[in-house]
């Protein structure tokens, strides 16, 4: 028997006005389900809805009671501000978000004493991806998870999200169709 | 020189007074600078100023009144949706005309401005000193809880809201935190100095500390160190407390050209 994590309903959302809607999809537990849709088709204001940043205009966006979510942004570090510049290892980051170390692959558990703004992008990126996933959440929001990820990144991630533990679920956005081909169970069409 | 007024007990309230602030404050500004507000210090310490002045003409403890403006610098924050510096700005200007107009209607008035611009230590006594402890001890209860939770809603912003947290409540109580910090630290060291303690000393230790602990630690050592050598060169030199200790302060901010590993 399935779990619904998510179900949403013809959900219209957006900021000052709606953005994107109506839509309507779920997600299973032990499913992996892709956002698709063109720039600025507001793939990233269905998240923010899930995140309490965008506002539901109609329809909702319902949630299996006492669901533990993680959430990956699509601009982590890069700010652009001056916080750009930050004291913080990478351990320190993946214990905000509760990673154990023992699941880390072997790429960043090399990483774990550097200060994550002297990481490369890719490997940025990689942190970022790997504190939501190792969150120990059911349901993981990933928004656009393959920037500045190099191929053997993509490969890394590719695998994790195929090999999710049964009982959780990833929510993903990506421009890349053929990476989401690669991952998903279902695509859902926005805009 | 009178070094032997380092050693006198009428300077031991001021003394201790000053240190819980410069333990204190560069760990708040610590956290202002990764939440990209690090003008703040500088409005809360303005609004801080001007609350003070604001007290003395209308017969409002000045403490007490120097706190109730800053706390309208929170208000006003938590009601402007984007976060960042530009409140910030408008809340310095208003806060200096506000303190620099107010001093010119009573001798009390702008002995305190001129207090606050000065930033004379050495007229604190046991009620600011008591005052500043109890504020510690509000920090040190706060701190720990809020440190993680504001550090993942920097780099994880949506994910504590997304999980049913009051994230917005969480802003306020710092800014709160800041904002009172910030106005005894003004109304006991001077406006600039309180604002030189939250602004370099983490500035410093962004570009040099390994990680975040070691952040929290390397800003208030060296808001320590500035504020013993300070005391020590403005009372035996006789001078203001306020410009010295800038000086000194400023002058650590040197330690960024330091080679980082």
């Amino acid at each position: 028997m399935t779990t619904r994590l998510l179900t949403v309903d013809g959900l219209r959302a957006g900021y000052e006005g709606p953005v994107v809607g109506p839509l309507d999809f779920f997600v299973e537990a032990g499913e992996v389900v892709g956002l698709v849709g063109p720039n600025g088709c507001g793939k990233s204001t269905v998240m923010r809805v899930l995140t309490g940043e965008a506002t539901v205009f109609s329809g909702s966006a319902t949630r299996r009671d006492g669901l533990r979510v993680a959430y990956q942004p699509q601009y982590g570090l890069n700010t652009g501000g001056t916080a750009s510049e930050i004291p913080l290892r990478v351990r320190e980051v993946l214990r905000l978000m509760e990673v154990s170390q023992d699941t880390l692959p072997a790429r960043l558990a090399a990483l774990l004493d550097v200060r994550v703004d002297r990481l490369s992008g890719g490997q940025q990126q990689l942190l970022m991806v790997w504190a939501a996933i190792g969150h120990p959440a059911d349901l993981l929001l990933l928004d656009e998870p393959t920037n500045n990820l190099d191929t053997d990144g993509e490969a890394l991630l590719a695998d994790t999200l195929r090999s999710l533990a049964p009982g959780r679920a990833a929510l993903v956005i990506s421009h890349e169709r053929d990476f989401l081909t690669q991952v998903v169970d279902r695509m859902v069409e926005v805009g | 020189m009178p070094w032997d007024l380092l050693f006198d007990p009428l300077f031991r309230l001021p003394f201790f007074t000053g240190l819980v602030f410069a333990v204190v404050l560069p760990v708040l500004g610590l956290y202002l600078r990764m939440r990209e507000e690090w003008l703040a210090a500088l409005g809360f310490a303005h609004l801080g100023g001007a609350g003070g002045v604001i007290g003395s003409l209308t017969g409002i403890p000045p403490l007490l009144a120097a706190l109730g403006v800053a706390g309208g610098g929170v208000a006003a924050r938590g009601l402007v949706r984007r976060a960042g510096n530009d409140l910030y700005a408008i809340m310095i200007l208003g806060g200096w005309a506000a303190m620099i107009l107010g001093a010119q209607f009573s001798h009390h008035a702008r002995t305190l401005a001129q207090t606050l611009v000065d930033g004379q230590l050495y007229f604190t006594g046991l009620e600011q000193l008591l005052t500043a402890l109890a504020f510690a001890a509000v920090f040190a209860v706060a701190m720990p809880w809020l440190s993680r939770r504001l550090l993942r809603a920097r780099l994880f912003p949506g994910h504590d809201r997304a999980n049913g947290q009051p994230v917005a409540a969480l802003g306020l109580g710092f800014n709160i935190l800041v904002a009172a910090g910030v106005a005894l630290a003004s109304m006991a060291m001077g406006v600039m100095a309180a604002f030189a303690l939250m602004f370099v000393t983490p500035w410093v230790a962004f570009a040099l500390a390994p990680g975040w602990r070691a952040a929290v630690v390397l800003s208030a050592l060296l808001g320590v160190l500035a504020y013993l050598v300070a005391f020590v060169i403005a009372l035996v030199g006789d001078l203001p407390f306020g410009p010295a200790f800038v000086a000194i302060v400023v002058g650590l901010a040197l330690l960024r050209l330091l080679p980082r590993r």
